[in-house]
C-alpha cells in the first residue's frame, strides 16, 4: 500500500464540520455587523478551505516539495490582489498634475 | 535500494523512472498540484477584479447580491461538499483494497450529486434570473427601484455569470473524468498499489469544491441581506 490512508472517521468529522460553518456563515450573512460581515465570512471560507486542502486534499500528509508549491500559487495571488487593489484604491489620494495643465498657462501668456 | 525497489514495485503500473510506487504517485500529485496553481491564477484573475468593481461601486454590488437565492446557494454548498466527500471516500477505498463495485458507487455517487449541483445551478437558478431579466445581454432591465446605482448593477451580474459559468465548465469537465474513472474502476485497474488516477482527480475536484467556498460567501452573503425583510 502507498500513500497516507485517512480514516474514514476523519472524513466524516471534516465532512461535520464544513456542514457546521456553512450553516454558521449563513446565518451569520442575516445580522448586520457592518463591515465585520464580509472578515467574518472570507474567515470563514479561510477556515473551510484548510479544512478541505489539510484532509480531503491530504496536504497534512504530504510532502514539503508540494506544500511548498501550494504556498508559492497562493503567495502570488496576493500579490495580484494586493498590487492591482493598492493601484486602484489609491488613485484619488493625491491629485495628478496633467501635462495639459502645465502647458495651457504658459500658451495662455504667450497669447 | 534497487532489489528493495522492485521487490516493492511489482505493480503493473510501476514506471521504470521512478524509486518506487510511493515516489511515483507523490510525483503525479505534486504535478496535479503545479496544474492546481495555473487554476488558482485562472480563477484568481477574476477574484482580483470582482475585488476591484465591489470596490468601486459597493452598492450595486450589495444590491445586485441580495437578488441572488441564498437558499439555493446554501443548498448547492452542502451538495458540493458532500460530493468531495463522496470522492475522498472512493480514494479511501481504493487504497485499502475494497472490491471494484465499492469503488464505482462512491464514483457514481459523486457524479450524481455533481450533477445535482448543476441541476439546482442552472434550471433553479439562472432559469429564475433570465425569467426576471437579470442576465446581461440577454434582455437585461434596469428597475427604477435600484436608484442612481443602477447602471452599475448588471456588472455586478456579469461576475455572478462569467465566475459560477466557469465554475459550473469545470464540474461539468469534472463530471467527464468521473466517468472515465468508473470505467476504469469496472475494469478493476486500481489497487492498494495504483490509484493515482482517482488521487489526482480527487485533488481537481476538492479545487473545484474550494472555488465554490468562496464562490457563496462572495456572491451571495456579503451583500447586506440583513437589509431586507421577507426577501430571498
Amino acid at each position: 500500500m502507498s500513500g497516507h490512508v485517512v480514516p474514514v472517521r476523519t472524513y466524516i468529522s471534516v465532512f461535520l464540520a464544513l456542514l457546521a460553518l456553512t450553516g454558521l456563515t449563513t446565518g451569520v450573512a442575516y445580522l448586520d455587523l457592518g463591515p465585520v460581515n464580509t472578515i467574518v465570512a472570507l474567515a470563514i471560507a479561510v477556515t473551510k478551505m484548510l479544512l478541505v486542502i489539510l484532509f480531503f486534499m491530504h496536504v497534512k500528509y504530504s510532502s514539503g516539495l508540494t506544500r511548498l508549491i501550494i504556498l508559492v500559487g497562493f503567495f502570488w495571488f496576493a500579490i495580484l490582489v494586493a498590487l492591482t487593489l493598492s493601484d486602484e484604491l489609491t488613485r484619488n489620494w493625491t491629485p495628478v498634475p496633467t501635462p495639459w495643465g502645465l502647458i495651457f498657462p504658459l500658451i495662455r501668456g504667450l497669447l | 535500494m534497487g532489489d528493495a525497489a522492485i521487490h516493492k514495485s511489482h505493480s503493473a503500473e510501476f514506471a521504470h523512472q521512478f524509486e518506487d510506487m510511493e515516489q511515483q504517485r507523490e510525483a503525479g500529485s505534486l504535478g496535479m498540484w503545479v496544474f492546481l496553481v495555473t487554476e488558482i491564477m485562472f480563477f484568481g484573475g477574476l477574484f482580483a477584479c470582482y475585488a476591484v468593481y465591489r470596490a468601486l461601486h459597493l452598492q450595486a454590488f450589495e444590491l445586485g447580491s441580495r437578488l441572488l437565492y441564498v437558499r439555493f446557494g446554501a443548498v448547492n454548498t452542502v451538495v458540493l461538499i458532500a460530493s468531495s466527500l463522496t470522492m475522498a471516500l472512493a480514494i479511501l477505498s481504493a487504497q485499502t483494497g475494497k472490491r471494484k463495485s465499492v469503488v464505482m458507487s462512491y464514483l457514481v455517487l459523486t457524479m450524481i450529486l455533481g450533477a445535482a449541483f448543476l441541476a439546482i445551478k442552472f434550471t433553479f437558478e439562472w432559469h429564475h434570473d433570465f425569467v426576471e431579466h437579470l442576465v446581461p445581454g440577454f434582455g437585461f432591465q434596469i428597475r427604477p427601484e435600484w436608484g442612481n446605482v443602477s447602471n452599475q448593477v448588471p456588472m455586478f451580474f456579469c461576475f455572478y455569470f462569467f465566475m459560477t459559468g466557469l465554475h459550473a465548465l469545470h464540474m461539468i469537465i469534472g463530471m467527464g473524468i468521473l466517468t472515465v474513472l468508473t470505467l476504469m474502476a469496472s475494469r478493476d485497474r486500481f489497487n492498494e498499489e495504483y490509484y493515482a488516477p482517482l488521487e489526482v482527480t480527487g485533488l481537481y475536484w476538492h479545487f473545484v469544491d474550494i472555488v465554490w467556498i468562496f464562490l457563496f460567501p462572495l456572491l451571495y452573503l456579503i451583500g447586506g441581506h440583513y437589509a431586507m425583510r421577507g426577501g430571498h
